[in-house]
């Protein structure tokens, strides 16, 4: 495994185009793009404020950067340094920018969701999408950039409106049976719309692409609902995550739940194995004085490796403040290899554990418990790795053989913060506070030999 | 409600309890009157049966009365009913003497009892029906704190929506001001227009392009349709198969039993199995089943639900025959194992003794082998390792000579006695002979001739009798030792029970030599399977083995026997 040097960086944005071919990366008002191998500088772009929001066109042909704080949005294109556009939202003032899938229609959510305006870069026209609701993900796309669905509210009801992409006609406008809808999110085979309702109500919708409702599924009433929702690469299952501490798993023949994954506190399953993350005990010049660690922040830079735990295993613990408002309870992540196998998820109580699950034997296979907070984690895209970062010094990575923890070099702290796969999975970006590096994973025998070995490596 | 059926029970069930007192005390009256003197103990357990019975009559109407009763209650009522039973039964007998002072005093515990019965039960009535309310008061709080939440819930989404028209007139308003202002900054500068990533040109909407979208829409739909029947008609296909498989799989495992079910089973099965053959026929034409139809479908599901239905039955026969079987066995075993057991046990004791003999002489043999790997030495190792057996065994025939010993004394005592009775008996006739002849003699002076012919006659009767003795004596003795092996019961059942392996002790000094022989191979073998060349060695040792043992072997016997006896064996040992 080798690691680049350190890049400066601001506000975690950092980003490989869709291609595999660049990397762009913001430091406060300057656009950089790199080549994703070489790392050399390709262009350097001058945005008129801080960047706060960086987006690839599909195609890898152009940059968008936003500046929420002017309503502004700059592009850029990688092919013609010179050509530039810039789009002003004016009073209106911005909270959201993306991309239309086929790379030339920007899409600016106005302060208030006031309206969505569709900015088209090849004619002047423009178009606006009123009524669009502020919710946790009211945007979707499908796989394929056909269509558009989009989340909205007109007087006290929730509606969901499909657009064709192509000509941004709507084709399809109907309301859900929601309370308030906090999500929508296409299936990947762009067939199934998954809708489900705020935390207050546990409800997931299911609606076919002409508008028709397929099922609706609710696991319980009263309590806290859906956290968090996820399909599966094929389309096949649903995974939902709630604040009960479960995930349950729907099917696309019936949808109906085919299991339910309870994320206990205590592991006693023999059929898991317990990676539990250790610190290396310090070499022996430094027994006398053990390395004095700041309370609750990240380790300082001691090794560390993963000990399979014998069973029962009890899990670190939040104990939620039941008197505040967004406990830090149930399923707060999810995500599928993408080779559908794999499932892992977060329990927001228990924060420093990820779980694997089989998906194809429907039962845990694994649980990764470190030492600190896990902030994200993320599939390769090629392969089932599981990339996590905790905040700290390191990289954990886990595959079905094994996982490692992988210590950043470089002089100081570079704490982890979050991180993103190279399309090719060769490669991940590690993203600090101001920097960030690569880790390129292309193995050597060496490598892949203590990659198969089971846990005891560092 | 359902407990207040359950005491109605019990009292059912006391009533005909309750009749058979009255029975009895009848018969009881009857008894007294015809003895007189159990009358009153007959009464006295007439009444003591009323009293006992009343009891279970008295409590069988509170409950019934009572309403709820717990479960507890109705026990402890369950109860006194045998109580007052058992002691009914007694007096009938006549086994416990009639004493109306102690009967009243039962009498009196038992309704002392009985109140104590009954005021628990009260209480427990008391405690349930507080429960009851309890529940009920918690079900009622239950029920409004669950109006309260859903009140509120309304109240809120009410609020809600009064808010959220709020913010929506707001939001107009906002928008009305932001955008019709004509705001000259919401606009886009660009250098030039890209083209479209199709390199197509934009096309205007029109109907036809809606139309187009839909199309579009749909073939999408129908593609994942289609793609998704693909998939589950593969899967049928894939249980299909599987099915059609098992089918014959079934097919082939049931038809070797066809006989046995026809035998017994209703003409169902019969069906079946030929529905199975027909089956079979069509089966064949594999293209039926690509038809996913109706009748196809119904037709395998039936055929292996009915197939599945037989094998589950069979399997059921054969796991009752089997359970049937071990009940059966066991059963037998119980009958005799006793016995077995014990005999078993002493055999297998038996064994092991001897099988630790062995090993612990072949210990012995091995580590004195080791001691000394000199070759001369084994045979003398051996040897004692043969004596120390031969030591157990002759202490064995020891003991049996010794009581063979034991036996012959007895009969020579016998004999010994007889001769002396004998000898008196004679005694005694002589001296009746001499009153006799000499009576005779003063009688008959007259008859002289006559006289001395008697004479003779006598002297020749009682020389010849003494003659006689000695030689049956003689002959008794020579026959003694013969009778012995040839089966003086006694003996022979020791023999054959203290040495169960050999019929004989030659055969059995035959059977010990060769297992000792056999032994010392074994050893043999053991030690010297490295220096395995040497065969021709051991071969030798075994025979001065054999040599060896055989001496010793006869000297046990010399030792144990009386003279003629052993001479007797000797040759037989050495016939063979």
């Amino acid at each position: 495994m080798n690691f680049s040097e350190l890049f400066k960086l601001s506000s975690l944005l950092c980003k490989f185009s869709p291609d595999g071919k660049y990397l762009a990366s913001c430091v406060q008002y300057r656009l950089v793009v790199r080549d994703a191998n070489t790392l050399q500088i390709l262009q350097l772009y001058t945005c008129l404020d801080q960047i706060q929001h960086l987006e690839w066109s599909a195609d890898s042909l152009f940059i968008l950067c936003a500046l929420y704080k002017r309503g502004l949005v700059q592009v850029w294109s990688l092919e013609q340094p010179e050509w530039h556009c810039k789009i002003d939202e004016g009073s209106a003032g911005l909270v959201a920018s993306c991309w239309s899938p086929d790379g030339r229609h920007i899409l600016n959510t106005t302060e208030f969701h006031l309206r969505i305006t569709v900015w088209s870069l090849c004619t002047k026209s423009v178009s606006y999408i009123k009524y669009p609701k502020a919710c946790q993900q009211g945007i979707t796309f499908t796989r394929d950039g056909r269509y558009l669905a989009l989340a909205e509210r007109r007087d006290c009801r929730d509606y969901v409106s499909i657009f064709v992409c192509s000509d941004w006609q709507l084709l399809r406008h109907f309301d859900t049976d929601t309370q308030d809808l906090a999500g929508i999110e296409w299936a990947p085979n762009g067939c199934v719309l998954a809708v489900w309702d705020s935390c207050l109500e546990y409800k997931v919708l299911l609606y076919s692409l002409d508008g028709r409702l397929l099922s609706a599924f609710c696991a319980y009433e009263w309590s806290l609902g859906i956290k968090s929702v996820a399909w599966s690469p094929s389309s096949q299952f649903l995974a939902i995550g709630s604040y009960d501490g479960k995930v349950r798993i729907l099917n696309h023949v019936t949808w109906k739940m085919i299991t339910e994954f309870g994320h206990p506190a205590t592991v006693n399953n023999p059929k898991i194995v317990v990676y539990k993350e250790a610190e290396k005990s310090p070499p022996l010049g430094h027994l006398a004085c053990p390395p004095p660690r700041v309370a609750a922040g990240p380790l300082t830079s001691s090794e560390s490796k993963y000990e399979i735990a014998s069973m029962p295993v009890s899990l670190q613990t939040l104990k939620p403040a039941a008197d505040r408002a967004n406990p830090r309870i149930g399923i707060g992540a999810l995500a599928f290899s993408p080779d559908n196998y794999f499932l892992a998820t977060r329990n927001d109580s228990v924060p420093n554990a990820v779980w694997i699950w089989d998906i194809r034997k429907l039962r845990p296979l694994a649980v990764l418990e470190q030492l600190c907070t896990v902030r994200a984690f993320q599939w390769g895209p090629q392969q089932p790795r599981l990339a996590i970062c905790t905040g700290g010094s390191k990289v954990y990575l886990w595959s079905p053989a094994g996982c490692v923890s992988v210590q950043v070099p470089g002089e100081g702290d570079f704490q982890v913060l979050s991180l993103c796969w190279h399309p090719s999975g060769d490669s991940l970006a590690l993203l600090s506070k101001d920097h960030f590096c690569l880790c390129f994973l292309e193995m050597e025998e060496s490598m892949r030999m203590a990659f198969g070995q089971r846990g005891d490596c560092t | 409600m359902r407990f207040s059926f359950s005491p109605g029970f019990f009292g059912g069930a006391t009533g005909p309890m309750q009749a058979a007192v009255v029975h009895r005390l009848a018969t009881g009256g009857a008894n007294g009157k015809r003895l007189g003197l159990a009358n009153l103990g007959s009464r006295g357990g007439g009444r003591e049966g009323l009293g006992g019975a009343r009891p279970g009559a008295g409590k069988a109407g509170a409950g019934g009365g009572g309403g709820a009763v717990g479960p507890g209650s109705a026990c402890s009522r369950a109860c006194a009913g045998p109580r007052g039973c058992a002691s009914r039964s007694r007096t009938p007998s006549g086994v416990s003497p009639p004493q109306p002072g102690a009967v009243k005093e039962q009498l009196e515990t038992s309704r002392r009892e009985m109140i104590g019965l009954q005021e628990r039960d009260r209480q427990l009535q008391c405690k349930n029906r507080n429960l009851h309310q309890l529940l009920k008061n918690e079900k009622d709080e239950v029920q409004k704190l669950q109006n309260i939440i859903a009140s509120r819930a309304t109240q809120y989404n009410h609020d809600m929506k009064r808010k959220e028209r709020e913010y929506n007139k707001l939001k107009e308003r906002l928008h009305q001001l932001v955008m019709n202002k004509k705001d000259k900054k919401i606009a886009m500068e660009v250098l030039n227009y890209v083209g479209r990533a199709d390199g197509k040109r934009g096309s205007w909407r029109t109907g036809k392009t809606e139309a187009r979208n839909e199309d579009e829409m749909y073939k999408i739909l129908l593609n994942d349709y289609e793609y998704r029947q693909k998939q589950i008609l593969m899967e049928n296909a894939e249980l299909k198969k599987v099915l059609q498989q098992m089918k014959k799989e079934m097919i082939s495992l049931l038809s070797p039993q066809k006989q046995k079910p026809r035998e017994r089973a209703d003409d169902s099965t019969g069906t079946v199995i030929s529905d199975i053959e027909e089956d079979a026929g069509e089966l064949s034409r594999e293209s039926i089943w690509d038809l996913s139809c109706e009748t196809v479908r119904e037709q395998l599901t039936n055929s292996i639900r009915k197939q599945w239905r037989i094998l589950k039955s069979h399997v059921e026969k054969l796991d009752n025959q089997v359970s049937k079987v071990h009940l059966e066995g066991f059963n037998d075993e119980d009958v005799i194992s006793r016995q077995d057991h014990e005999q078993e046990t002493e055999k297998l004791e038996l064994e092991i003794q001897q099988c630790k003999e062995m090993i612990k002489t072949q210990q012995q043999l091995l580590q004195q082998q080791l001691a000394t790997a000199c070759d001369d030495d084994t045979t003398s190792l051996l040897r004692d390792c043969y004596l120390l057996e031969e030591k157990e065994r002759l202490k064995e025939e020891w003991s049996l000579f010794k009581e063979q010993k034991k036996n012959f004394e007895k009969e020579r005592r016998s004999f010994t006695e007889a001769a002396i009775r004998l000898g008196l008996e004679r005694k005694a006739f002589e001296e009746e002979r001499a009153s006799w002849l000499k009576q005779q003699f003063l009688n008959m002076t007259t008859f002289d001739h006559q006289n001395s012919e008697n004479v003779k006659l006598f002297s020749a009767f009682s020389g010849s009798s003494d003659r006689d003795t000695p030689t049956l004596h003689s002959r008794s003795r020579q026959k003694k030792p013969h009778g012995v092996p040839s089966g003086s019961p006694v003996c022979m059942s020791k023999l054959t029970k203290s040495l169960p392996a050999s019929p004989s002790t030659s055969d059995f000094c035959q059977t010990r030599s060769c297992a000792s022989e056999h032994s010392s191979i074994n050893v043999l073998n053991i030690t010297t399977e490295e220096t395995k060349p040497n065969q021709v060695g051991r071969e030798c040792t075994n025979q001065k083995w054999s040599m060896s043992s055989r001496p010793g072997s006869q000297e046990g016997c010399y030792s144990g026997c009386s003279l003629a006896y052993t001479n007797s064996h000797v040759e037989k040992d050495d016939l063979p």
